[in-house]
This record gives C-alpha cells, structure tokens and sequence, in this order.
C-alpha cells in the first residue's frame, strides 16, 4: 500500500531518510513531486499534436485519407488507370454494350468506354473542388480576419457585405451566373463558386480572430513593439486556424457536389471537358435502357465527396478536446 | 429585446438592396442586347426594338432602371414578360407548388432528422450512432439528383409504391417522392446537429439535477435534454426554408414539377431577364426574411444573444 502513494519522482528514493522516519511527511507528497515529475524532455503537447494522436488511432482518418489519396492520383495521372483515351476511343458501333473483358463498366450511349470516363472524370472535380476551396479559404479568410481584427468601421462594411453575399443562395447565384458567362471551364466554374462561397469562411474566421485577438500572447507580443500586421500575421491567424481547416474540408465537398449540379443542369462544364457531372446528365437519358450505368459517374463523384466530408468530421473531432475527451 | 428587433430590422435594408443590387446588376449588365435577339433571324424593325426598350427602361441610366424594378417590387407590379403575360401572375402559380414542396421537405427533415439524430445522441459511440453517422456522411456526398434518379427508378418503376413524376396540378401524393428527395441533404444535417447537440446536453448538470431530483428518464429526455437540444436545429430548419425554395430548381426538373425552378430556368434561357431578377428578388427576400426570423427567435429562445 504505502509502495503506490505517492508519484515516483526520478532520482529520489521512496524509502524515508534515516531520522525521518516517523514525524516527517514525505518530501515528493503534494503539488511539488507532481511538478519534479514532469519530464521535460517529453515533447510538448500542442492543439495540432494532440488532434494528430486522436486521429491516428481512428479508422474514419484513415478511409477517408486513402480515399482522397486515391481520388487526387487518379485526377493527376489518369493514364495510369486506364489505357484508353475518354474521347478518342469510342465507337458509336459499342453504343450500350454490355461490359466485357478490358471495359468492366461497358460502353456509354457514344460507345465510349465508361471506366475510362470515370477515370478521367475525377480531373474536373478535384480542380474545381481545390480551385474554389483554395480561392474561398484566401478571400474570406482576409475579410475576416480584417473584420475581426481592426474591428471597427471595417468591421461594419466588410460584415455588411459578407451578410448581402450570404443572401443569395450559392446553387441559385450560380445558376444565374454561369447560364449568362461567355465562357465555361473549370476556372470559370470554380470563380463563380468561389464568388458567392466565402462568405461562411469569412464569418468563421470573424468570429474565431475575435475570441483570439485578447489574448494574453496577443497583448505580450504588442509589449514587446510587434507591429499590428504582424500580430495578425504571427499570432492570431495561426490560432484561429482550426475551424477554418475543418470549414474548408466540408466546402471542398460541397463545391464539387455545386459543380456536379451546374453541369447536370447543362450550364457547368461543357461536353468537351470529361465531368461526372456532365456524364450522369448524359446517361441520364439511357434511364430506361441501362438505368445501371449512371451509377458508376454517380458513384466516383460521392466517393470523392464523401472522402473529403468524412476528413473534415475527423479533423473536427480530433480537434475539440470536449469530444475528444470521451 | 426591442432595441434588438430595431437594429436587426435595420440590418435588413443594407441587406436587401445590397442583394438585390448585385443579381440585378449580373443579369442587366451582361453582354449582348435581349431585345434585338427577340426577333430571330430576321431581327425586329428598328421602331418596334425602340419601343420595347422604352417600354422597358432600357434606355434609362442603370441605376434609374435598378430604382425603377425596386419600386415595382414595392408595388407588387412586375410588369410584364416578352410574351406580353403580367410577371406577378407568371410568379403566383409558380410559387404555391414550390412553397408547398419546401414545406413537405421540411416537415420530412424536421421528423425524421430530429428523431434519428436524438437516438444517436442517446446512444452516443454505441452501434447505432456509428452507423446512423456514416450513412449521414453517405447521404450527404451523394448528389440531390442521384438520389433523385435512384428513387424514381426504384420506388417508382420496379416497385411502384409512388408516382415516378408530379406534373402539373401536383397533389400531395405525387409531391411525397420530390420533396423526400428535397429533403435528403438538409435532413443529414439536422440529424447530425441534433445528435451532436444532444450528446453535448445530456451530460449538463441541469439534467444531472432533474435525474437527482427523480424524474424518469424519459421525461428528463423529453423535457429537459430534447428541449435544449432543439434550439440550433430550430434555427437551421428556418433558415434551410430560403434554401429548399432556392435549391428546389434541380428537384423540380427531375420529377416535372411546374414551379418556380422550372419558371426561373426557361427564363434564363429564353433571356427573359425581368422574369429573372423579379423571381430572385423574391427568392432572396424569403431567404433573407427566414433568416431574420430566426435570428429573432434565436433571441427569444437565448437570451443571451439579446445582450451581445
């Protein structure tokens, strides 16, 4: 009983010295043996370490990390996957064929082969999805972050202008915009999107730069002749990082689910660029003949969303200590 | 509570003209001249393009043409569509079909995202929650109008339990299938808000008290945890109603509902851009109003925010 009292302080014996046995309380009892029991050669433990060590130890991270690894080496190196061209190789003499050795999914309503098309589907979404999350993250951040940070008359204008962005739904304004844009590629797709989408990641940081900005390592920073850019910079962004990290993993799903639409309803990528999106539109109209076929577009596009949604969820978790805790 | 309602109300003006504002200015700024593309081939005679323009303000400076919409939004006079039909009559039977479809999808997400969601908060880490998470996640990557298309070939044609399309004229029967769809994503969402919410709130000390004080569990559950657990659902599901109308466009095209997204999209495409921006005005107004309700409810329901 007495061997496990007390906390085991290195270096220091747990026998009492000799004299002391009977009228001194030990000398590692109480806050200082806790303190001597520390080991500083310990790494120190940091928000960022200790989400990395609850997220190591779940399974979701790691589907979902495989999966965006999967989906962004496909995107990047579609050749790799499949030998056939998306466009070249198709054969109006194979429109609807059954799937056979070499062509697993079978020929789409042209003849072309529908893996191939999977394959190089994934390019568009994964661009648009990084474009416009990438575009989002920089723009509402900045916004945010000189809202809640100079406060004041920028505050009000900036918050203004967020909260007038924020009325007109993402689906409907981009609707609206792309059926009137001259032109449609990715980059296009991806700007209207990213125009009307920053402005919950500019609210989040708002709000996360104001619960960070009166701090105590803000104050010490100033004290010692920081300048105000550079507090932000150095110190208040870093901490507010984290709920922007989790946002921007969502959006990335939902951006590429927004362009998924817009090329459905016609008015997103146009037929030249391989899409999901473009290609479920397409096989939609097989409905009645192969009804299976769209599921495979369908398939790859969920896949890829639900990849990134399911990390953003992890990282989340992993880096709110109250669900951490259980 | 009222120098609350005053500010928030003030908000909205900046809000609304701001918004209005930038759709107006996206769809009467772009390039190329509606009025001479209303002809065809042939083009219309100069004297007639010129009496269109001026039946339509078209010569007027941008901001006039801008002034002149709002005060017609105002007065509930839309004017009318190339086609010569009266826009807030084109409006009042397009929206009724839509409003009822948002509704019936809410009503669906409410239900069911609030009583799937409480029994995985209940049952927080436990099967049913990781289960009932994972599935969330899937409904949520996978498109509206996959989900669409799955649902009509397989509740629809193979076992034939609900109309495969709603039509003109829809009723309620045919308008279940659309708006379970509609609701699908949204659902998600409240399903993992109200789980996240209830799991927060069923290790607070006041249900700690009402279980000490020696309530059942299932009253504490019912009074006391679902109670407070709704307050953010209640203010998502009010905001989500400005979304379901706006995000309704896709939905309508795949079941052939004749309602405003279907009215919006061939008005895009046939450049009738009056018809456009005063159907999004009153798509922004209904977002921008469910919004502010809610935040006015948020402040009945929490005080603290009224003091912020």
């Amino acid at each position: 009983m007495p061997e496990n009292r007390y906390p085991a302080v290195p270096g220091q014996s747990r026998q009492p010295r000799r004299g002391q046995e009977h009228f001194a309380a030990p000398l590692d009892e109480g806050g200082l043996g806790a303190v001597d029991a520390v080991d500083t050669r310990e790494k120190p433990s940091s928000l960022w370490r200790d989400a990395w060590l609850a997220m190591r130890v779940n399974p979701l991270f790691w589907v979902a990390g495989a999966i965006i690894l999967v989906v962004v080496t496909v995107a990047a190196f579609p050749q790799l996957f499949t030998s056939l061209d998306p466009r070249l190789s198709c054969s109006l003499a194979n429109a609807y064929g059954p799937p056979q050795a070499g062509h697993i999914f079978g020929f789409d309503h042209q003849g072309c082969d529908i893996y191939t098309r999977v394959i190089y589907g994934a390019r568009a979404s994964v661009i648009v999805g990084v474009l416009s999350t990438a575009l989002v993250v920089v723009f509402g951040t900045l916004v945010g972050a000189i809202a809640g940070y100079f406060g004041g008359l920028f505050d009000t204008l900036l918050s203004r202008l967020t909260d007038i962005f924020f009325a007109v739904p993402l689906v409907l304004a981009a609707i609206v915009i792309m059926s009137l844009a001259p032109s449609r590629t990715t980059v296009t797709v991806a700007l209207v999107l990213a125009a009307f989408g920053w402005t919950q990641i500019a609210r989040i940081t708002r709000g996360s730069v104001l619960s960070v900005k009166n701090n105590e390592f803000v104050t010490a920073a100033r004290s010692l002749g920081m300048g105000k850019a550079g507090i932000l910079v150095k110190h208040v962004l870093p901490n507010s990082a984290a709920p922007i990290i989790v946002y921007a993993t969502v959006a990335l799903g939902t951006f590429i689910v927004a362009e998924a639409t817009l090329s459905f309803l016609g008015i997103g990528l146009p037929p030249s660029v391989v899409s999901w999106g473009g290609d479920i539109s397409q096989y939609q109209r097989a409905i009645r003949v192969q009804p299976e076929i769209i599921l495979y577009p369908a398939a790859g596009l969920a896949l890829t969303v639900l990849g990134f949604i399911m990390m953003g969820d992890v990282v989340r978790d992993a880096l709110d200590p109250k669900a951490r805790k259980r | 509570m009222l120098w609350y309602i005053g500010r928030r109300l003030l908000q909205v003006i900046p809000v609304f003209l701001g918004a209005t504002l930038l759709l107006y200015g996206m769809v009467f700024l772009r390039p190329g001249d509606p009025v001479a593309a209303l002809g065809g081939e042939r083009g219309l005679p100069e004297a007639v393009q010129e009496q269109i323009r001026e039946q339509y303000n078209l010569n007027e400076p941008f901001i006039v043409q801008y002034l002149l919409f709002l005060k017609g939004v105002f007065t509930l006079d839309f004017g009318v569509d190339f086609r010569g039909r009266e826009i807030a009559e084109v409006m009042a039977t397009a929206f009724p079909v839509t409003i009822q479809l948002a509704l019936m999808a809410l009503a669906i997400e409410a239900v069911f995202g609030v009583g799937f969601g409480l029994f995985a908060g209940l049952r927080k880490g436990k099967f049913f929650d990781g289960t009932v998470l994972v599935l969330s996640l899937l409904v949520i990557a996978v498109p509206t109008f996959v989900i669409g298309f799955v649902m009509q070939i397989v509740v629809g044609v193979n076992l034939g339990w609900l109309p495969v399309t709603a039509g003109r004229d829809p009723n309620f029967y045919s308008l279940l299938m659309p708006a379970m769809v509609l609701a699908a994503t949204s659902f998600a969402y409240v399903l993992r808000l109200t789980r996240t919410s209830v799991a927060e709130n069923i290790s607070a000390d006041y249900v700690r008290t009402a279980r000490a004080k020696g309530m059942s569990g299932s009253s504490v559950t019912s009074r006391h945890v679902l109670r407070n657990s709704l307050i953010p659902v209640v203010t998502f599901l009010g905001a989500d109603l400005g979304s379901l109308m706006g995000g309704a466009i896709v939905t309508e095209g795949i079941f052939n509902i004749a309602g405003v997204g279907g009215t919006l999209f061939q008005a895009i495409s046939r450049g009738e851009n009056v018809t456009v921006v005063s159907i999004t005005t009153v798509l922004v107004m209904v977002y921008i109003v469910a919004n502010l309700v809610v935040d006015l409810l948020y402040a009945v329901l929490d005080p603290r925010i009224r003091y912020a």
